[in-house]
């Protein structure tokens, strides 16, 4: 890295946008990473098209950062291209982490989602019931589209992940940290999660307000109660994933007075974060009645999406059996 | 009065120094002289009605006859047991006694004492044995004070009798009044029906302060209330009277006792199969089919017949019946065999031969005889001439289908050596009634953290490796509430347990099992979902680090706090995520 | 659906204190049983983290169970409590996942309940292959072909 300024790479897959955002809200200090670094691919920004790419010789970008979710073949192509032409893949971002919120798509499949994007949704306007379709033909010419899986993956599903920048979206510092270990050569071994091993409890102002013993007779939904700014959200009955979602976020829910959803992902030791909550969750239940039991847990209306809210692909069953979809 | 005031006298000549306040009877008795009673006992205050007990006393001038039972000793009085005229008046009495009470022995022993070959008086009846002793009549006014009998009528006429003659409501069955009677005038019999009811034979009428066993440690005797007369009546308290170390205290209460052990063993036994179970047997329904425990019983020398083998009427058996297996290895009850049952009816087959002439037969699926010496016994038994009849008795019935099987209880049971259903008439039935798990085990078995077998015993840590052991530490098995087991298994099974928990005892310290649970402080966020869910409380928070942590030695490993731990901070060592992943993976592998 | 010659594979989380000894008891009494069952012995129903049974489908199992002692009984005072909890928590997560209820099941099986045990493996055998197979592959056949 001494002469030439390292070669970086972004692209994005099926994301909504906001871990772009994420970069651009580095603010000036983009205009830092823009000085020590030399962006070599940027759809969102420049234009680049795939052929650039392609051209590149292989390991030849030091750094891609990926982010959002694999839907499309169009989105595995491209990371698996990105994957030959550079040296370290960044996914950036829950979606690429995890699977994200698209990811929430996997309780589908391409059929059934189709079917009420194009059919039934209130704002539907299709009278003649048009589906996109990998080939068309138009005046003769064939023209194709990407085509739609049924599975929603995460990237490192589909290709080689180097490091990942947890968060919906990966906030400023997570990002800076990242770029800085990345220029000084000073990362941890490959395949980790670029934020701290604990989870947020440990940095959440909350957490003192937690009584002795926790347990939860009620499970309220946080529009439901007044919520208190300064309690523990589950000594108030709702349902934060905290406990269970890496720390590094900065608590940005939290002190919006929100619960935390989980967007940061598991900590190390943990093989599926829905589960692993909602293994706490039931733990701490203040009953041994059955009929009880069963009573506060169907006040749990979701339990998968909520627990799964941007994990599912990454989680240990990935998905709804296909079969069961109807 | 000066309780210590000594008074001299002179008793047949020889000097005695007393307590004042002590009768004539009491001082001759302390100088070893004779005299005789009827009516007197020591335990109740005296009446001087039967006048046997007459002395001649010299008071100064005075010289006067004077009952010595009632009679209060007085500075210098001089006294003669048996000057003429003492032994004068009292052969008159006991000639007018023998006249009123002819059947009356204790008059008879002193009349054969004194000489006395017949009264001179008319006898009015004589099968009279009541002396007017009143001796049953103050026991149950002093000592019962249950007031339930008096004397009706004067002169010759006077006799016990209860309020009008009828049966007294206020009698509360005590019979202490039949214990008191010198002459056998009121009898146990009158007050009992003289029916042997071998059904509540079991432990027979016992005294209300009694040591519960002969085996009992401490030694100690206790009041049973449900007999004891005091709570009854408010009376009695005759054992507090005679315990010179006024160690019985009838207002001491029941106490619940706490007390901190490191090691438990248990040991509380069995019960005995039901034998009503078994509709066909018709126990409890007939008379003379009984049980193992209520046979023991009556063979017991000191039991209600005086270890005589009786029937209800009271006649010995011609033939007794010793059936096997009773609610033992049966489907319809315990499958398991009691291992007890074989020798013991053995035993009762040789006990009755030896007390009675009666022919022994005995009805065994297999004759059990696993232990030393025990099938030696055995052959004893079928040289002492019991016969013995392979097969499961099916019915006992009192329905005879023959002139010979009338009045006999017949034992219906397919002979599985002759390949023949027989009837076989005899007088009595012993059960061999099983053993069975306590009503409370299963109560008992979570009070102490262990389990039962399917049997409904405790269950052992392992059958061969720690036979005496729990899944709790420091609690041992001893004795038939672990299985069915003979005296010497038990206390062969007692002596490891009670070795085993002495040796915990003495080493004083525990060895973990090294499977608890710990926490990773790099990884845990202090998130506190584990603490509660610990039944031991084994976690806590450490505010200085915010960090939970296990303290090992409280923790038993169950792993809860693991599987709840949201940021896999907590492992169970042996148990950890990555292992049993593994393990998961593993099974798969084909 | 039902098909006889699908022989379902099932794994069994056992609390070593009743259920493990429960089908170590029905193994040493020599009852036979559906042979289907493989067993993972944990200490307590409580130590049966969620993470596993998921491991446990995606791994291949067609049904899951998790045993312990009866309610009141567990060795360690309420570790079965907390996994009836979890059990219920998860057959409602797992159904939204496609996997039915009956896939996964709870049993209270003593020390003593050999004969239970028994009767439990064959029928949950009997009942996950009227189910017929799994196949809880994450969807992972569906990308290979093009
Ligand atoms: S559970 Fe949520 S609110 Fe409570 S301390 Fe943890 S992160 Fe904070
Ligand atoms: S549950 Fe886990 S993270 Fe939370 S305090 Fe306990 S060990 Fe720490
Ligand atoms: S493993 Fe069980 S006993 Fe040990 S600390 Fe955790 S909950 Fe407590
Ligand atoms: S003993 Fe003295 S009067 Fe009977
Ligand atoms: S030890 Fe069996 S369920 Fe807890």
């Amino acid at each position: 890295m001494s002469k030439q300024k390292p070669k970086v790479a972004f692209y994005w897959c099926s994301s909504c946008g906001g871990c772009e955002e994420s970069i651009v809200d580095l603010a000036e200090d983009i205009l830092k990473v823009t000085d020590a670094v030399d962006i070599v691919f940027w759809p969102v920004a420049l234009d680049f098209k795939r052929k650039d790419v392609e051209a590149m010789e292989d390991n030849s970008i030091d750094v891609s950062f990926i982010n959002g979710a694999v839907r499309l073949s169009e989105q595995q192509e491209m990371v698996e291209l990105l994957r030959k032409k550079s040296k370290m893949v960044v996914a950036h971002g829950s979606c690429a982490h995890m699977g994200g919120i698209p990811g929430l798509g996997n309780f589908w499949n391409k059929e059934t989602i189709f079917h009420r994007a194009y059919h039934t949704t209130p704002s539907t306007d299709n009278p003649d019931g048009t589906v996109p379709l990998e080939k068309t033909k138009v005046d003769g010419k064939e023209l194709s589209l990407p085509r739609f899986f049924d599975t929603v993956r995460s990237l490192d599903q589909v290709i080689d992940v180097d490091y990942y920048l947890p968060g919906c979206a990966p906030p400023r510092d997570i990002i800076m940290n990242a770029v800085q270990a990345i220029l000084k050569g000073e990362l941890p071994p490959k395949g980790s999660v670029l934020s701290p091993n604990k989870s947020l409890c440990d940095d959440c102002d909350r957490n003192d307000s937690k009584p002795e013993k926790l347990a939860i007779s009620e499970i309220k939904r946080p529009w439901e109660v007044e919520l208190d700014p300064e309690k523990c959200f589950l000594a108030q009955g709702v349902l934060c994933m905290g406990p269970a979602t890496r720390t590094g976020c900065g608590e940005r829910c939290i002190e919006a007075n929100m619960p935390c959803r989980g967007c940061f992902g598991p900590t190390d030791q943990v093989y599926d974060q829905g589960a692993k909550f909602l293994s706490s969750i039931a733990s701490i239940l203040d009953t041994d009645d059955e009929k009880e039991i069963e009573k506060i847990v169907n006040t749990i209306v979701d339990p998968a999406g909520t627990f799964y809210r941007f994990s599912l692909p990454a989680s240990t069953l990935r998905r709804k059996k296909m079969e069961a979809i109807k | 009065m000066n309780e210590n005031k000594k008074i001299k006298l002179f008793i047949n000549n020889k000097p005695i120094e007393v307590e004042e306040g002590t009768t004539i009877l009491q001082a001759a008795q302390k100088m070893d002289i004779e005299i005789p009673t009827l009516c007197y006992h020591s335990l109740l205050e005296p009446y001087a009605a039967c006048r046997v007990c007459v002395v001649e006393r010299k008071m100064g001038e005075k010289v006067d006859l004077a009952t010595s039972c009632n009679t209060e000793v007085k500075e210098g009085m001089e006294v003669f047991t048996d000057s003429e005229k003492a032994v004068n008046a009292r052969k008159m009495n006991i000639e007018l006694l023998m006249a009123r009470a002819p059947a009356a022995e204790p008059v008879q022993e002193i009349a054969q004492k004194m000489g006395i070959e017949k009264t001179p008086f008319e006898i009015k009846d004589p099968t009279e044995k009541c002396i007017l002793c009143g001796l049953c009549v103050r026991c149950c006014e002093e000592v019962v004070q249950a007031n339930a009998i008096g004397f009706v009528d004067r002169g010759l006429e006077r006799e016990v009798s209860p309020p009008f003659g009828e049966p007294s409501e206020d009698c509360i069955g005590c019979t202490a009044c039949a214990f008191f009677c010198p002459t056998e005038a009121i009898t146990y019999e009158d007050l009992h029906e003289r029916k042997i009811i071998h059904e509540e034979m079991d432990l027979g009428p016992s005294k209300a302060i009694r040591v519960p066993l002969r085996q009992a440690v401490p030694m100690v005797p206790f009041v049973d209330e449900e007999s004891c007369i005091h709570f009854k009546t408010g009376g009695c308290q005759l054992c507090e009277k005679v315990c010179e170390k006024e160690a019985v205290n009838h207002e001491a209460e029941e106490k619940e006792i706490e007390l901190d052990v490191g090691t438990v063993i248990l040991a509380s036994g069995f019960k005995t199969f039901d034998s009503k179970r078994i509709p066909p047997y018709n126990y409890g329904r007939l008379d003379n089919i009984i049980s193992g425990l209520e046979f023991e019983r009556m063979v017991n020398a000191s039991g209600p017949t005086g270890g005589e083998i009786r029937m209800t009427n009271g006649e010995k058996p011609q033939s007794v019946g010793l059936v096997h297996c009773v609610g033992s290895r049966d489907e319809n009850y315990n499958q398991y065999c009691s291992r007890v049952c074989c020798m013991y009816s053995l035993k009762f087959a040789h006990l009755i031969a030896e007390n009675t002439d009666a022919d022994i037969y005995d009805f065994y699926i297999d004759m059990r005889c696993f232990g030393k010496g025990y099938e030696e016994f055995y052959h004893r038994l079928l040289e002492e001439g019991t016969k013995f009849i392979r097969g499961r008795v099916s019915e006992i019935t009192d329905i005879p289908l023959s002139e010979k099987e009338e009045g006999k209880l017949i034992i219906r049971v397919e002979d599985t050596l002759m390949d023949t259903v027989r009837r076989v008439p005899v007088d009595m039935v012993v059960l061999a009634t099983g053993l069975e798990p306590n009503e409370d085990q299963t109560e008992l078995a979570r009070m102490f953290n262990i389990t039962t077998s399917q049997d409904g015993f405790f269950l052992e840590r392992h059958p061969k490796l720690a036979p005496v052991s729990t899944a709790s530490d420091g609690v041992f098995l001893a004795g038939a509430c672990q299985g069915p087991k003979d005296i010497p298994d038990t206390v062969g099974q007692a002596g490891a347990a009670a070795s085993e928990a002495l040796a915990l005892a003495d080493k004083g310290t525990f060895e973990l099992e090294p499977i608890t649970a710990e926490i990773d402080e790099e990884v845990c966020a202090g998130c506190q979902l584990c603490i509660g869910l610990c039944p031991y409380t084994a976690i806590s928070y450490d505010k200085e680090k915010g960090v939970s942590v296990v303290e090992e030695a409280l923790c038993k490993g169950c792993g809860t706090c693991v599987s709840a731990c949201p940021s896999g901070a907590s492992q169970q060592k042996h148990f950890r995520d990555q292992q049993i992943m593994a393990e998961i993976e593993g099974i798969f592998i084909e | 659906m039902g098909n006889q010659s699908f022989d379902p594979r099932l794994v069994g989380f056992l609390c070593n204190w009743c259920s493990y000894t429960g089908a170590d008891l029905a193994g040493t009494s020599r009852m036979t049983y559906a042979p289907n069952l493989r067993i993972i012995r944990v200490m307590c129903s409580g130590r049966v983290d969620p993470q596993f049974i998921l491991k446990a489908f995606k791994e291949g199992a067609d049904g899951v169970l998790v045993s312990g002692c009866h309610p009141g009984d567990c060795h360690y005072q309420e570790g079965n409590y907390k996994a009836l909890r979890r059990h219920r928590l998860l057959s409602n997560m797992l159904e939204q996942m496609g996997i039915e209820k009956e896939r996964f099941r709870l049993e209270w099986v003593s020390a003593a309940e050999g004969a239970k045990f028994q009767k439990v493996c064959n029928e949950f055998t009997e009942q996950i292959r009227k189910l017929g197979p799994l196949n809880m592959n994450g969807g992972k056949n569906e990308q290979t072909e093009a």
